[in-house]
């Protein structure tokens, strides 16, 4: 018989085993009866021979082998019994554990999800990311730089190691089907998709044929455009759209959910059909460049090989390419600065999960030194010590799994809300799913904690089983209570961790919504406009497209004074470029930067920002004029100190006008461009204004696709913004407004991760509050319900209902008070953490702590007060007798 | 029988002995209790008690084997038979008991020669 048959036919071994010593029993009394005995006799003796028949039987069952998983089955079944005999306790141990161990789930799906998971394509591994790399560019500035046109159909052409595809971020204006709408547009080489190897899900990819300039006019769309329009084409493939006044055939549907750097894009075109000039040059590096290795080639190859062809380029062409090279990574999802946060809200829910198992091992605890009589008398009928730790934790498992279990359907009814209420946008949300990476972490966690809380409560009734059974009814708990005394301390520690960061991310939250934003927020509407596409071609007609925009947005009712702006507070966008007070220039990377914005002269009214010196644009700054800037108050004092700015000149050598000095004309106040939160830590906080018409005519096109429209109103905001729309649709009727938002939406937003973070912390803290408080009610309740006796004695000798209730308190508050200390320890360190992690963290303030620890140690007494009041209670004469 | 068989038979000595009672033939449980009696009668007690746990772990071993047969007595008992690897065990147990004698012998004849 294998293991398997031994362990599944039971009863036929039983059997077998019982006709086995009938046997043997009845050979012996026949043998014994040959030789004379009395069969009576015969019997007796045959059985004194043998020994117990049960304890044969039980040592046979032992050599069986599968003796451990039928204990197992044993344990586990007596261990649901006994939850269920204990219902109270069952409910307060599992929703404890519930709760930690959901929360941890949730935290862990969504860190799976964005930081873990990698990239949604076939062979991720095999999928690098190429960048430029000169010695002048500031990755930390501005990121990993990006590649030339010509420069990567060179690399592509040349690479031997790499399959190369590129892709540019574009937008333009569907006119066609439906009505007019800003679309998300990627314009790309043809093998993209291939590249990523990711078939359509209809059609065709881009041929080689269509990817030239002048090559017939095709387009992939997004599944979720697709779908957004199927019903209005009749037959998708084949059928057309009108993207910027020209008629595209659509060849092919992009799979659904494909995302390419993270954005699903509503179009896709060939690249090389873009006549852009900023394409054909070496200068500009506006291209995301992705590739794949081929077969059998390395990572190191491939950057061997693109830094050579570097080389070759800036040979050739040694005034765009000396000293530029590539570099090659591999493709990772860029998910920002989330990263940081969710590890530190993983750590956070680590800690309540923490708690929670203390508490659990506290209240299994208790539980097991009331059992410790039952225990100590198992072991005397013949258990061995091992096999009781084994039942324990046996018991403590079970509780861990259930809890566990419990935890995963919390978390996945939890996971979809936490999501949605993520401020802004999370990365790679899609990919956030309950797969069984999460189901292995959550059982992990689960087995792991019900070890962690089981170990200890197991191991505790073991060390002095004589003195317990001789000690009659009562248990002595002197050991206990020390263990008991650490769960408490350890959950107020970590309870006073999470307080005093809640306080902290209050107190932050507090300071920086009362900053000044540098602008007035109320009543100011932000839009972006496309412009008409036929517009766009001739830059006398788009100038007098944006004058038409004003013109027309001005006479909306309720519209007070509106603006072009390019870049808006709030980080919507930034151009950053170095500048200098002479011409007398030191290398481009060492000059100082500010933010460039391009404004029409009614921007300073509708922002509301005050101006300190000089004056600010009107209508006589234009192309032709005097080419004039207002800088803000940061950069008059960086640059000027305690000069006045007004009437000096500015150099800004990247700015690509003819001639870049320019004339400052008055300075304003700073806005806090980066939010709220990040602008006094940002590095370029330095503001220059410039006038939209004094634009060069070869900027217009780009800068058009770049400008949004700030509108300050009599009304609500939003009030005005569907006859705005409709006012500004133009001549064609192709005129889109989009991304319309409210200043103080902007603001709000800003302030949206911190606002989150003490959301969070405030409902980990609360929780690890009632959690502590639950756990240190149920040891006092413990220990003094052990001390009762000791309490009656204490009476009965003269101690007033006040010493009494103070004895318990001063216990209680022994354990509150190192709890606290070693919390304080902590949060300091938390403090620490946060502030390296969160946006315009304030450092820790001791008004944190002067709030929270009070808080606590109130209620951490209050916990304790009702065992406490319980015990001074107690009468002498009941209390001697219970023995 | 009130005596612990463990401080009889020193530890393993008893799996030896059961092996080398079944190599002589397909024998039940009882046989062997009665066989090891005989032959050690006076030298080692051999517990019955601990013979039934002693058969069942051998056999889970894959030492023994087991099937049911009748007896002579018309009874029907489980008879034991050695495999072909109790066989192996039991040569290469008795080749080291052998030596294990023979080495604990030799030691006791120098504490002998030691003390004069």
């Amino acid at each position: 018989m294998n293991w398997w048959q031994r362990l599944t036919r039971r009863n036929e071994m039983e059997a077998k085993l019982e006709k086995e010593m009938r046997f043997h029993l009845e050979q012996h009394a026949d043998d014994l009866v040959a030789r004379g005995v009395e069969p009576g006799e015969a019997r007796r003796r045959a059985r004194m021979a043998l020994g117990g028949p049960e304890q044969v039987k039980e040592e046979c069952r032992d050599a069986r082998g599968t003796r451990w998983v039928e204990d197992f089955w044993q344990d586990l079944r007596f261990a649901l019994r006994a939850l269920r005999q204990e219902p109270g306790f069952a409910v307060v141990a599992l929703l404890t554990l519930a709760l930690g161990v959901g929360a941890t789930t949730v935290m862990f799906t969504v860190v799976n999800g964005v930081l873990l998971k990698p990239l949604p394509y076939p062979e991720p591994g095999r999928l690098v990311a190429i960048h430029g790399k000169t010695a002048e560019w500031n990755v930390e500035l501005f990121g990993e730089a990006n590649v030339a046109y010509p420069d990567f159909l060179d690399c592509a052409r040349t690479s031997q190691s790499l399959e190369m595809a590129a892709a540019l971020f574009s937008g333009g204006t569907v006119s066609e089907p439906g009505q007019p709408e800003y679309v998300d547009l990627r314009e790309i080489s043809p093998d993209l998709f291939s590249v990523l190897q990711v078939p359509l899900l209809h059609g065709r990819g881009f041929l080689p044929e269509e990817d030239k300039i002048g090559g017939a006019p095709v387009a992939i769309l997004g599944y979720s455009f697709w779908k957004r329009h199927s019903d209005g084409m009749a037959d998708s493939l084949g059928s057309s759209i009108t993207l910027d006044g020209k008629r595209y055939t659509v060849v092919g549907i992009a799979p659904e959910g494909f995302r390419l750097y993270g954005q699903e894009a509503d179009v896709y075109s060939p690249l090389r059909q873009d006549t852009a000039r900023f394409l054909q040059n070496r200068e500009a590096h506006p291209l995301h460049v992705l590739a794949r290795l081929r077969p059998g080639r390395t990572l190191g190859e491939a950057q061997a090989e693109l830094v050579l062809i570097g080389r070759q380029l800036a040979e050739e062409y040694k005034d765009t390419n000396a000293g530029r090279t590539f570099t090659v990574n591999l493709l990772r999802p860029d998910v920002g600065e989330v990263r940081s946060i969710l590890w530190l809200l993983l750590g956070a829910v680590g800690l309540v999960l923490l708690i929670a198992c203390a508490n659990v091992a506290s209240l299994l605890l208790a539980r097991a030194v009331s059992r410790e009589r039952e225990l100590a008398m198992r072991v005397a009928l013949g258990a061995t010590r091992w096999r009781l730790v084994r039942q324990c934790l046996t018991e403590s498992a079970v509780l861990g799994i259930c809890g566990g279990a419990l935890g995963v359907l919390l978390a996945g009814v939890g996971i979809g809300p936490f999501i949605a209420f993520w401020p802004g946008e999370l990365p790679r949300a899609e990919e956030v799913q309950l797969d069984w990476h999460v189901l292995l972490f959550a059982a992990g966690i689960s087995i792991l904690s019900g070890l962690l809380f089981g170990v200890a409560p197991a191991l505790a009734p073991f060390k002095d089983l004589e003195r317990t059974l001789r000690a009659g009814m009562r248990g002595i708990a002197g050991g206990s209570r020390r263990l008991h005394g650490v769960f408490v301390i350890s959950e107020i520690a970590l309870a006073i961790i999470l307080l005093v960061s809640a306080g902290m991310l209050g107190r932050t939250l507090l300071l920086l919504s009362a900053r000044d934003p540098g602008v007035d927020i109320r009543n100011v509407l932000v839009a972006r406009v496309a412009l008409s596409p036929a517009t766009l071609v001739d830059p006398a007609k788009t100038r007098a497209a944006w004058n038409d925009v004003l013109e027309r947005a001005r006479r909306v009712p309720g519209v007070q004074s509106i603006a072009t702006v390019d870049t808006f507070p709030m980080r919507e966008g930034d151009n950053e470029q170095g500048y200098w007070t002479s011409a007398d220039m030191p290398p481009p990377n060492k000059l100082p930067y500010a933010l460039l914005t391009s404004v029409s002269p009614d921007y300073l009214k509708v922002m509301g920002i005050p101006l300190r010196r000089g004056r600010f644009f009107d209508d006589h700054d234009e192309r032709t004029s005097t080419r004039v800037i207002v800088i803000d108050e940061v950069l008059a004092q960086n640059a000027f100190g305690s000069q006045d700015p007004v009437g000096k000149k500015l150099w800004i050598p990247e700015m690509g006008y003819d001639s870049n000095v320019f004339d400052i004309v008055g300075v304003v106040g700073h806005v806090r461009h980066w939010g709220l939160a990040g602008d006094d830590q940002a590095k370029i906080r330095a503001q220059i204004y410039y006038p939209f018409a004094q634009l060069p005519d070869s900027f217009l096109h780009r800068w058009s696709e770049l400008t949004s429209i700030a509108v300050r109103t009599e009304i609500a905001p939003l009030g005005v913004v569907e006859t705005l729309r409709n006012e500004l649709k133009g001549a064609a009727g192709d005129q889109v407004l989009y991304e319309v938002r409210t200043m103080e939406q902007l603001a709000r937003g800003s302030l949206a991760q911190q606002r989150f973070l003490l959301l969070l912390f405030g409902m980990f803290a609360g929780l690890a509050l009632v959690l502590a408080c639950i756990g240190i009610y149920g040891v006092l309740a413990y220990l003094t319900g052990q001390r009762v006796p000791e309490m009656g004695v204490r009476s009965a000798l003269g101690a007033s209902a006040g010493d009494v209730l103070w004895l318990v308190l001063r216990q209680s508050l022994e354990m509150i008070l190192i709890g606290v200390a070693l919390g304080a320890a902590g949060a300091l360190a938390a403090g620490r953490v946060l502030q390296r992690l969160v946006e315009g963290m304030q450092p820790t303030a001791a008004s944190s702590f002067a709030v929270m620890i009070p808080l606590l140690i109130g209620v951490a007494l209050l916990a304790s007060f009702v065992p406490a009041r319980r015990a001074s209670r107690v009468d002498p004469v009941i209390a001697l007798r219970q023995d | 029988m009130g005596l612990n068989p463990k401080s009889d038979l020193p530890q393993g000595t008893l799996d030896l002995l059961i092996l080398k009672v079944v190599a002589l033939g397909p024998v039940h449980g009882y046989a062997i209790a009665q066989r090891l009696e005989l032959v050690s009668k006076h030298v080692v007690q051999v517990p019955q008690g601990s013979l039934y746990p002693a058969l069942h772990r051998l056999e889970n071993r894959g030492l023994l084997s087991a099937d049911r047969k009748e007896t002579e007595t018309g009874r029907e008992a489980k008879f034991y038979r050695l495999t072909a690897k109790g066989r192996g065990q039991l040569e290469t147990e008795a080749a080291s008991w052998e030596r294990l004698t023979e080495a604990v012998g030799l030691i006791l004849k120098l504490s002998e020669g030691g003390a004069e």
